[in-house]
């Protein structure tokens, strides 16, 4: 039984992991210092996601993918350049804040509202894809949020492997305690997939999907609407962990002594 | 005034975890500052052993959702459960050990609650009559201390930051909370676990051991020697039963079908997209990288670090001693010492 799914993938975008982040009190909450400034990229789960989306889609055919994005309208247009060349898809773009300050409860509700709007998604071929958590804000709730608003019970979080079986039902695999899978069997979509990392690599870039997606993308970035977003909560203090330890440098010590020295160390 | 609600599944052997024990020693310690009345809120196929063995607690009521159909952990019926729970207790404040089943369902309770939800909680600081809780941020790379307003507030705590609440057993007194199973389209039909020879994620264990991309990296003679170094961690795992975690960079090779630790998974994967696990001690050998890839041993105790560089960011700053050496011909002597 072949059946072809509408696969809605949030993602957002984050900073770039390798930049130095450093935290600021301002008006409305503590924020990035030059947030605007620093480099972006689509966050590293909701990445594989959409990997894994490409992938369902290879198999399935007839299947179709959206990425609803919420993010800074100058920023996702910078991180399209990227993220476009890689799968195709019809992207529903939000113009706020991708802060990890911000509520989930409130950002979640803005992405149930946009995916609740998209033209032609079908709820029963609906399978809403993300990350099993984001590297900014770092909760892992959002998505089970927006699935629940959209009234998806069948929810999988830490997802690793999907698989759709010959009577169109799937079986996942998420990640549990001690490094272990929990193996569900799902009837059928609609159904939430939070990805952990899956089992892809990244997709090369392709120029010509780049072309095709970008049709799209501007328009969509264009009517992105204005999403307010505040932070939630009251927060008394945003810090960065203090730089503790002292390293002592061993250099030009014999293995054997290196050795005994580990030794002692692991067995006190 | 608060009052609290901590929340538990019950084992398939009737226990309560680790993880449930450290959330409850968290929430009795919690209700006591506050001076806020305790709920224990139980779920799993039969809660009366697990309950008793908290009896003396401390908690003024025992709910509990109880059957087949809340056994195993499930999106529909585990959020029907802990939504019946809190409503119940009237909890403001609920209390979760950040476990999976939790992690999964929780923030679905939220909405159903109009709450709020906060995950991976490190801290509980009890001030005037309510709570401040801190949290990291960015992937363990700043901390937030925060509060709210809006009730209920759903916390889960991370694991390996509350000591666990011991005391002697008893006889609970459980109100059973009547749920009806929703219609459920997903069964749980299995749980795939590696062999205990197999498993290098060992929560529990006192060491963290690193293995960085390094360890793949062409040698002093110009060559790899991948089986060598496979054989030198796995003989080290099994002298001393640590957990082995990876850098990012070394287990995606092995999607990348370049040569590879074959055992080696994402599970093991530590870092900025990985994970930050708490244990006593870590070793780090051959691993490089800066900030967002030494969040992968935030939580670690003491760290020793065995790499060629000496500036090496990975080390300078984060790791108490930083051994400058061959991690093969150091690794390989620290087995024979072991053995």
């Amino acid at each position: 039984m072949s059946v072809a799914f509408h696969i809605v993938v949030c993602g957002s975008l984050v900073p770039d992991p390798l930049q130095t982040l450093t935290p600021v009190m301002g008006a409305d909450g503590p924020a990035l210092k030059n947030e605007l400034m620093l480099p972006a990229v689509l966050d590293p789960f909701a990445a594989h996601a959409l990997y894994e989306a490409a992938n369902l889609v290879k198999k399935t055919p007839g299947s179709k993918i959206w990425l609803v994005s919420l993010g800074n309208k100058a920023k996702l247009q910078q991180m399209m350049m990227t993220v476009a060349q890689k799968v195709e898809f019809e992207l529903v773009a939000l113009d706020g804040s991708a802060s990890g300050f911000t509520d989930s409860f409130e950002t979640a509700a803005a992405l149930a509202g946009a995916i609740g709007a998209i033209p032609g998604l079908e709820c029963e071929r609906l399978l809403l894809f993300g990350g099993c958590a984001s590297a900014s804000r770092d909760a892992g709730t959002t998505l089970q949020m927006v699935g629940e608003r959209l009234g998806l019970a069948d929810q999988f979080l830490a997802v690793d492997e999907l698989e759709v079986q010959e009577d169109g039902s799937l079986k996942i695999w998420e990640r549990i305690e001690g490094g272990s899978y929990q193996v569900s069997v799902c009837a059928g979509a609609p159904a939430v997939l939070g990805w952990a990392t899956g089992n892809l690599p990244e997709p090369p870039n392709n120029p010509q999907i780049g072309m095709k997606n970008m049709r799209t993308v501007m328009p969509a970035l264009q009517r992105a609407a204005k999403v307010p977003l505040a932070a939630g909560a009251a927060f008394a203090a945003v810090e960065l962990p203090a730089q503790q330890r002292q390293t002592r440098i061993v250099k030009d010590m014999p293995v054997d002594e290196i050795a005994q020295e580990i030794v002692d160390w692991l067995k006190k | 005034m608060e009052t609290l609600l901590v929340l538990a599944h019950v084992q398939d052997d009737g226990a309560l975890s680790a993880a449930d024990l450290e959330t409850l020693g968290a929430a009795v310690g919690l209700a006591g500052a506050l001076g806020a009345p305790l709920t224990v809120g139980l779920m799993g196929k039969a809660v009366q052993a697990a309950a008793d063995s908290i009896a003396t607690c401390g908690a003024q009521a025992f709910l509990a959702v109880e059957g087949e159909d809340f056994a195993t952990a499930r999106y529909a019926t585990d959020v029907a459960a802990v939504e019946a729970l809190a409503r119940k207790s009237g909890a403001t404040l609920v209390l979760a050990p950040a476990t999976s089943r939790f992690a999964r369902a929780l923030p679905g309770v939220a909405v159903r609650l109009d709450g709020r939800i906060e995950t991976h909680v490190c801290a509980l600081t009890p001030a005037e009559g309510t709570l401040k809780i801190q949290r990291w941020y960015y992937r363990q790379r700043m901390q937030a201390t925060l509060d709210r307003a809006q009730r209920p507030w759903l916390l889960t705590l991370d694991r390996g930051v509350f000591a666990p609440w011991s005391g002697s057993p008893g006889t609970a007194a459980v109100e059973k909370v009547e749920v009806a199973p929703p219609a459920c389209r997903t069964q749980v039909v299995g749980y795939e676990t590696p062999d205990a020879d197999a498993q290098t994620i060992r929560p529990d264990a006192k060491l963290l051991f690193v293995a960085g991309a390094g360890w793949t990296r062409k040698q002093a003679d110009g060559q790899t020697h991948v089986p060598e170094a496979e054989k030198l961690i796995r003989d080290f795992l099994d002298l001393t039963r640590a957990s082995l975690g990876s850098s990012k960079s070394l287990v995606d090779q092995s999607s990348e079908s370049g040569a590879v630790i074959s055992f080696l998974s994402h599970f093991n994967q530590v870092g900025q997209t990985g994970a930050t696990p708490r244990h006593p001690k870590g070793l780090a050998t051959c691993c490089h990288g800066e900030e967002p890839h030494t969040v992968g041993w935030r939580f670690i105790g003491e760290r020793r670090a065995i790499n060629l560089d000496a500036n090496c960011g990975w080390a300078i700053g984060k790791a108490d001693v930083l051994y400058v050496a061959d991690a093969f011909q150091v690794m390989a002597r620290v087995n024979e010492l072991l053995k």
